[in-house]
């Protein structure tokens, strides 16, 4: 539970969402003063997704218990989850995958 | 263009995009039930979704809220997630040039994953003039948003009701994943992913949740150096 205050959560909320609109609403503008994305910049872009989606996944399995730790109902059923999500690529089969295999670890209590 | 000949292209995007609205269910239910958790009020966390308008940065959001991030961090962390609209957008521009600036401002609002996937291939397989196009973007665009919209309430209400011991919050790490895969596209794609994900690890203790943006910056990094040294 967080301790920001509302006032703080809506000037937040506020500024991603504004801020978001902004770069939705970028070359829709601007295309037509520059003809494409700068070289540049495209290479940049092009690796976010795979880079920002990778880094909020491992540490979540590597550190359910807060500490370092890989024997762990999660890190267990992360691991199941990602074969399906790599075969299947469906969000849907990937989640049900994952939450079965972590309340059957669960339930069964060989790990932490 | 005529008048039935635009609504056919509208209903054209609705179809085009229905199947992938059954995905966006789940996913939008999650980042409601992940705002409720993060300690978000009711208001707050229905207000998220017709604001912010974009999943995996919504979840990213609620998650570092819950673990009392800096603001800064939490709302640069949400932009670097979102930073990848801006090659939609430039990859749209040519197929939408000459829409008003009303237009333009809307569809801006509404541009997702989703919905530049289905219109980027239309685009590319049909020749619409720009009212055709337009309105097949919009009729993908706000079926997208009416569903995502509806699931975080949702996520919402559920979310108020659901024990801890369900562990519900585990379902965010399992959307990220499921949306990490089809990103990996190549090499470059791969090392970068690699990259970032140990460096997330290794850098878990920075201060403030810097480590995610830190990581996700060595990853970007990795791919680009791979790319100029092949």
């Amino acid at each position: 539970m967080t301790s920001h205050s509302p006032l703080l959560l809506w000037a937040m909320i506020g500024s991603i969402g504004l801020g978001t609109w902004l770069i939705r609403l970028s070359f829709l503008v601007f295309l037509g003063r520059v003809e494409r994305v700068p070289p540049a910049l495209g290479r940049v872009l092009r690796f976010i997704p795979a880079a920002v989606l990778a880094a909020l996944v491992l540490p979540a399995l590597t550190h359910a218990t807060g500490e370092f730790d890989l024997g762990t109902d999660r890190f267990a059923a992360g691991a199941i989850a990602a074969v399906v999500a790599w075969q299947t690529r469906n969000v849907l089969a990937t989640i049900a995958v994952g939450m079965g295999a972590l309340w059957a670890l669960q339930a069964l209590g060989w790990l932490r | 263009m005529d008048d039935s000949a635009r609504r056919d292209a509208l209903f054209a995007g609705v179809k085009a995009i229905f199947p992938i609205l059954l995905g966006v269910v789940p996913f939008g239910v999650i980042a409601g039930v992940a705002a409720v958790e993060a300690g978000l009020d009711p208001v707050q966390a229905i207000a998220m979704s017709p604001i912010v308008f974009a999943g995996a940065a919504q979840l990213a959001a609620a998650d570092l809220i819950a673990r009392d991030a800096a603001p800064m961090v939490i709302v640069l962390t949400a932009l670097v997630i979102n930073a990848r609209f801006a090659m939609y957008s430039a990859s749209l521009a040519p197929s939408l040039r000459g829409l008003g600036a009303w237009q333009k401002a809307l569809g801006s609002y509404l541009l997702t994953d989703q919905a530049f996937a289905v219109s980027v291939t239309r685009f590319q397989q049909t020749d619409d003039d720009l009212g055709g196009r337009v309105a097949y973007y919009f009729g993908s665009a706000i079926s997208l948003w009416i569903t995502w919209q509806v699931s975080s309430v949702l996520g919402v209400i559920v979310g108020s009701g659901v024990p801890p011991e369900w562990s519900l919050d585990f379902a965010i790490p399992l959307v990220f994943m499921a949306l990490l895969f089809p990103t990996i596209r190549d090499r470059g794609t791969r090392l970068a992913a690699v990259v970032a994900a140990l460096s997330a690890v290794a850098l878990i203790g920075l201060p403030l949740n810097l480590g995610l943006l830190a990581a996700a910056a060595l990853g970007i990094s990795a791919g680009v150096i791979s790319e100029v040294i092949p």
